[in-house]
């Protein structure tokens, strides 16, 4: 017979994987919810899930690319800019889902229990089918494009392309389980996350190629644990860039530590979250 | 029946008031600044900030703990039925909440042998976009269920809702009884060993709580374990063995569930009575008009607090209407006893005859007359509404006074009739053909 055992004090070192596991129904329901209801009575329903990435690499495309005429490494403006938000869009949309999971549920943990690290957990999954239809389209225009004769050249890396998303997830879950501990004491932290989103894209090589980074603010790049796959991730389809092993190690010791400490702190933080949000 | 099902040791659960509010980033920057320069911080922030405390606590200054549950021990045995009852505040719901484990406890721990279902809130979970078959699924897997649990049951849960026609429409558009019956369903067919419910059977309509209270008798019968904390007393008599009385947040008493809802409802009376009515503040209503006063006389024009069946009676309620204001047209006015189990047994109202009055600044006396009197012998609660036409409610007091019966001759024969049984007094003739 289970027992359940409630305690004052439990050890925020302690994470019960089981009890995860005993969840998975509930989990694999709320990630088809999440991509189903999303755009439910929406005269383009599904569409909007490619119209989103076109539209915003449009936009870039138009803005920098035409206006601003920044550099592209002298590849096609629309692949360039595609390239980095792909990962970029899974990367901030699994921080915005991880970050703002418990006070979006707050009326649900408070009527009833299950393992409060399951609806960040469903977020990374739920994005993981965002970023699925965002790559289809982004392969869609590199054929098109490398038919078409342009100057890209991808190379074998693209087999770390799995790697690479692995590694966004990590870091996306871990800066985003610590700002939603954060949020429960500080609701600051959920208005300043568009800007801290925003501000982190452009730390990354998302519109700017890292070589037009000026050597003053080079470890802007290197502390970053994103700019490396960015860029790594380009490299990989179109040949541009130049991927520097050392800012890919200390990206992604960043992004394990980050993962670690973040599910530490949310531990910590969920246990009594109720009480205080 | 070795181990206990629910064995509660000590528990405690506490939370901060008078805390200095560090809600934002800022307040924490300035409370560090403060703090740095060893300042006297209370002094320089003085922001105070707590919610869901009364005001009377409140007032207190510096660090001071609130304890919502203190030191609370108790075993429940597999089967048995508990109901737990206590005043708003006694810590109730605190208590629900640590053994479903939404909140951790202060101090002391809580063993649970056996799966355990929580039951706070109906529908929790519902999504307003998906349909009610999905969401059948969504709010069994939230609750714990497995979807192959849920699927060999999908059929019962159907029929029990009654709402098979609606099953593939999103549970936006269902009304709100439809959407209590559905979610109660899916709970209903939770079957854990341990069941924790809260007051969630105030929702619904009169006979589909009738069913939901049949379904907690059913899963009685099956030797469940059930933990139940609910107002309406006539359900915890009728369906808990046992109650736990909370009081401030400790264990008043523990025993029988007629003993202890006896000894709580004498209690809960005395405390009523302490306000006088000028001075109540638990009112509802929009306030435009206020009851003031209220007592009964008798023919004699003395004021009476204890009741004699069949004798005539005048009700009066004194209202207010602030001076400086209009008269108030159309205004209906009511009396309503309730019973020790909070049901209505008698009412007394203006416009089921018909009787609009105008309301003058200053005070009015509304006077309804009865003719003979026909309530049955026992303690009852006088409820005292003010309305004008068919929609504003002015003023409404719960519970405002306490009226007694005894004695009267009511049949002439001197006769009590059957208070326990019936609470209404009515006078038949009876023949016999053959």
């Amino acid at each position: 017979m289970q027992i359940t055992h409630i305690k004052a004090g439990q050890p925020w070192w302690i994470i019960n994987w089981r009890e995860l596991l005993d969840n998975r129904d509930l989990f694999w329901l709320t990630v088809q919810r999440d991509l189903t209801a999303i755009y439910k009575q929406s005269v383009l329903g599904p569409l909007w899930f490619v119209l989103q990435p076109v539209l915003t690499t449009v936009v870039f495309t138009v803005v920098f690319g035409n206006f601003a005429k920044t550099s592209t490494d002298g590849l096609p403006p629309f692949l360039f800019y595609m390239s980095g938000l792909v990962l970029w869009n899974y990367f901030q949309g699994v921080l915005n889902g991880v970050a703002s999971s418990l006070v979006s549920n707050a009326g649900i943990l408070r009527k009833v229990y299950f393992p409060r690290l399951l609806p960040p957990l469903t977020s990374v999954v739920t994005y993981l089918g965002h970023f699925l239809i965002n790559f289809i389209v982004f392969m869609g225009f590199f054929f098109y494009f490398y038919f078409k004769g342009s100057a890209i050249h991808p190379s074998w890396w693209i087999l770390l392309m799995p790697g690479l998303v692995l590694h966004c997830a990590c870091v996306g879950l871990g800066a985003g389980l610590w700002l939603s501990a954060m949020t429960i004491k500080y609701r600051d932290v959920s208005f300043a996350l568009p800007f801290l989103t925003q501000l982190w894209m452009y730390a990354s090589p998302v519109i700017l190629p890292a070589s037009a980074v000026s050597a003053k603010w080079k470890w802007v790049i290197a502390v970053n644990p994103m700019a490396g796959v960015i860029e790594l991730n380009r490299f990989a389809f179109l040949g541009s860039g130049s991927p520097d092993r050392t800012i890919l190690m200390v990206s992604f010791l960043v992004g394990i530590g980050l993962l670690i400490s973040g599910l530490f702190v949310f531990n910590r933080a969920q246990r009594t979250f109720v009480d205080t949000i | 029946m070795s181990n206990p099902a629910i064995s509660v040791r000590g528990l405690s659960k506490r939370y901060r008031l008078g805390e200095i509010s560090r809600h934002t980033l800022a307040d924490e920057l300035t409370y560090l600044c403060h703090k740095f320069r060893r300042r006297n911080v209370a002094e320089h922030m003085g922001k105070v900030a707590f919610t869901g405390v009364s005001p009377a606590l409140n007032q207190g200054h510096g660090n001071q703990d609130f304890w919502a549950l203190r030191d609370v021990s108790f075993d429940v045995q597999p089967g048995e039925i508990i109901g737990i009852v206590g005043g708003n505040g006694a810590g109730k719901s605190t208590l629900l909440k640590i053994l479903s484990r939404i909140t951790e406890p202060s101090e002391g721990e809580a063993f649970i042998t056996g799966r355990v279902g929580s039951l706070l809130e109906v529908g929790t979970g519902f999504h307003p976009e998906l349909t009610g078959r999905e969401n059948i699924f969504m709010n069994g897997t939230i609750m714990g269920m497995r979807i192959a649990d849920i699927r060999r049951r999908f059929d019962e849960i159907v029929a029990f809702s009654e709402i098979e026609q609606f099953l593939d429409t999103p549970v936006k558009r269902y009304s709100s009884g439809m959407y209590v019956r559905l979610a109660f369903a899916v709970a209903a067919h939770l079957d854990p060993e341990v069941l924790i419910v809260d007051e969630v059977l105030a929702v619904g309509d009169a006979a589909f709580q009738k069913k939901c209270l049949g379904k907690m008798g059913d899963v009685v019968r099956q030797g469940r374990t059930i933990l139940f904390v609910s107002h309406n007393m006539a359900a915890v008599e009728n369906l808990c063995t046992h109650a736990l009385w909370l009081e401030h947040g400790r264990v008043r008493m523990l025993g029988e569930t007629s003993e202890i809802v006896e000894h709580y409802l004498g209690s809960s009376q005395i405390t009523q009575q302490a306000d006088s009515i000028r001075n109540r503040k638990d009112r509802q209503g929009t306030g435009r008009a206020r009851i003031v006063d209220f007592y009964v006389t008798d023919e004699a024009g003395k004021r009476q607090n204890v009741l004699r069946p069949g004798n005539r009676y005048h009700f009066t309620l004194e209202c207010e209407l602030s001076a400086n204001s209009l008269s108030l047209q159309n205004v209906v006015a009511s009396v309503a006893l309730t019973d020790l189990r909070n049901e209505t047994v008698w009412l007394a109202h203006s416009k089921f005859t018909h009787e609009y009055q105008t309301l003058m600044p200053g005070v009015n006396r509304m006077t309804c007359t009865v003719n003979d009197f026909s309530v049955a012998e026992g303690v009852y609660n006088a409820t005292l509404s003010l309305g004008q036409g068919e929609v504003e409610t002015l003023d409404l007091i719960t519970n405002a006074a306490e009226i007694n019966i005894e004695g009267g001759n009511f049949f002439g024969t001197g006769s009590k009739g059957s208070p326990t049984l019936c609470k209404t007094l009515t006078r038949a003739t009876w023949s016999l053909t053959t």
